[in-house]
């Protein structure tokens, strides 16, 4: 009885999230072929959905591998670059090509996963935060001195094949592969190393492996993000995926919360609109960032503030409890 | 032959030899005590059997097979399981999740069933849930399953890591410590835990332990260590009795 009264608690769950899934893609449409969004508001929904794809993707590594990775615009990069360079020199058809460009664009991404994932099998913390920040910037440096990349001038002629439709169902994927993931035996086994790496071991979990496996997921999306990125704004600039591009995606992720889902979606919608809200202060958007972040850092570091938060937490959970009940 | 056979095993850190020539036979079934005072080399002689330490002399084997050099996986793997002095839970994470990060290497389901949660995932999930919730009921945690685990008190915290090293169904159970910082009424409930296990798993114990009452009481034999060599070994109650045991322990 206990038993079925959980299962019927996670389809629950389950199917309010489809349900609120259908509802924001429905929505959306409507606002957006009504006019109400306005072509600047509509013009922020793919950029929405990029960052979801990155959040999301940068709060495995994060949130739930425990691993510090400054380096998230750098797999963006990659797959940018790659994903378009491939529409632009191939001739298929439109709805052949792009969902093909996305995979290589991932795929791209994914390799350098695992050339970055290597020296994440020996370092951790502050060291690999900074192993990840060089591999983003040696990266941005290269595709500024190739010249098939376009260099610094940037790489133009992309096709505009970016749309809120394509775009929406990429983030879908995004969240559902890794919500799925987490909630398996491979990310309870990713969440193990990060609690404690050495009873992990004891348990015969294969470090070595779920640390990869983490990168090169990360990776992936966050490539094929790029991808979305570049067929959305039509040209890419390497200037774009600097250590400030990595940083606004780490604060995307620690403001959503480590490790929560569903904070770093919503958090990524406030992260993107919030530059378009308050325009004046756009010179001090990164001021502002560094500030929310610290605020942040303190806060979670702070076991006071950690009990008073499970505090509030356990009260809430209880009373849907009686409610539901 | 003896499920488990160290053969002078040692280590020294810098000049200190933490454990020197320790040698044991284990039976199968036996419920077998490690003591010794502060500092002994009690721990030392669990990191080398599950290969957090690697050997400077000497070998161990269980079943027959050599596990020295061998890394944490793969012993924990071939059937050596573990609990901490310290404890080590996976602290942000559920009690039930902590135990089935016990049970990951029984499944065989892969990545793809993972993200895509394909019957056989959800088969497998099931089955787990249910392994693990058996598990808890063992150590009377079933009604704190969804706690995290960090939320525990002491006491049930130490019977989680026990109830996760069982999960990962091995032959062999090293337990350090694990009435540390339990009332005499949790020590004794313990007590007849470590015999339920040990006749209901079919499992053979190696435990570390200060508590004279629970060695006296369920241990059948025991080694004793002073600065990493043997001072004693033997049945329980004569080891105990034994005055140089008795002067190790009181000091000189
Ligand atoms: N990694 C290490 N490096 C250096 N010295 C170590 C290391 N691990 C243990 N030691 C030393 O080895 C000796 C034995 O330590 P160990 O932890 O095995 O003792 P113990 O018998 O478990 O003691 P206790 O009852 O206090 O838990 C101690 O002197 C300790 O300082
Ligand atoms: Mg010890």
């Amino acid at each position: 009885m206990e038993n079925f009264k959980n299962l019927l608690r996670t389809k629950k769950k389950t199917v309010i999230s489809v349900i609120i899934g259908i509802a924001a893609f429905i929505i959306c449409n409507i606002l957006i072929k009504s006019g109400v969004l306005g072509r600047q508001g509509a013009g922020l929904l793919v950029p929405i959905c990029i960052n979801i794809m990155l959040a999301v993707s940068l709060n495995l590594i994060v949130g739930f591998l425990g691993e510090l990775s400054l380096g998230h615009a750098g797999f963006m990069s990659v797959g940018a670059y790659a994903g378009c360079l491939f529409t632009i020199h191939a001739n298929l058809p439109t709805v052949i090509e792009f969902p093909l460009a996305l995979i290589i664009g991932g795929l791209t991404a994914a390799i350098f996963g695992v050339i970055i994932g290597l020296p994440a099998l020996r370092l951790n913390g502050d060291y690999l935060a900074i192993v990840t920040l060089a591999f983003g910037e040696i990266i941005r440096s290269i595709i500024n001195s190739l010249d098939f990349t376009g260099g610094a001038g940037g790489l133009k002629g992309i096709n505009k094949f970016s749309n809120f439709n394509v775009a929406y169902i990429a983030a879908i994927i995004t969240i559902v592969v890794i919500v799925n993931l987490v909630n398996s035996r491979h990310g309870r086994a990713i969440t193990a190393i990060r609690d404690n790496i050495i009873s992990a071991e004891a348990m015969g979990i294969n470090v070595v492996f779920y640390k990869l496996i983490s990168f090169v997921m990360a990776a992936f999306f966050a490539g094929a993000a790029g991808v979305l990125y570049g067929h959305h704004l039509a040209i890419l600039k390497p200037g774009t995926f600097d250590f400030n591009k990595s940083i606004e995606i780490l604060v995307i992720v620690v403001l959503g919360g480590m490790g929560s889902i569903p904070g770093s979606i919503i958090a990524a919608i406030i992260i993107t609109l919030l530059p378009e809200l308050l325009r004046d202060l756009s010179d001090y958007r990164m001021l502002i960032y560094s500030i929310a972040l610290i605020v942040m850092m303190l806060s979670n570091s702070s076991p006071k503030f950690a009990d008073f938060r499970e505090k509030i937490a356990s009260k809430f959970r209880r009373k849907t409890r009686k409610e539901a009940a | 032959m003896a499920l488990l056979t160290v053969k002078n095993l040692g280590i020294n850190f810098g000049g200190l030899k933490a454990v020197d020539d320790f040698s044991v036979n284990i039976e199968k079934g036996m419920l077998y005590g490690l003591i010794g005072p502060n500092g002994a080399g009690k721990t030392t002689v669990f990191n080398l059997l599950t290969g957090v330490y690697k050997p400077s002399t000497g070998t161990f084997r269980l079943d027959g097979e050599l596990l020295n050099g061998k890394s944490p996986i793969e012993i924990n793997r071939m059937g050596i399981a573990r609990t901490f002095q310290n404890i080590r839970l996976f602290s942000n994470m559920s009690v039930l999740d902590n135990v089935k990060v016990g049970l990951h290497n029984h499944q065989t389901y892969n990545i793809f069933d993972g993200v895509f949660h394909t019957p056989k995932y959800v088969r497998e999930e099931k089955a787990m849930d249910k392994e693990a919730e058996e598990l808890l009921k063992v150590f009377d945690l079933d009604k704190e399953k969804d706690f995290r685990s960090f939320n525990l008190p002491y006491g049930k915290q130490r019977k989680l890591e026990i109830a996760r090293a069982l999960a990962t169904k091995p032959k062999l159970l090293l337990l350090d410590e694990p009435a540390a910082g339990m009332n005499p009424n949790e020590t004794e409930e313990l007590m007849s835990t470590i015999r339920f296990v040990r006749d209901n798993f079919d499992m053979t114990i190696l435990l570390i332990e200060h508590d004279m009452r629970l060695v006296g009481g369920i241990c059948e034999e025991v080694t004793v260590l002073n600065f990493g060599t043997e001072l004693a070994q033997g049945k329980t109650s004569e080891v105990l009795n034994d005055p140089r045991v008795i002067t190790a322990y009181l000091g000189e």
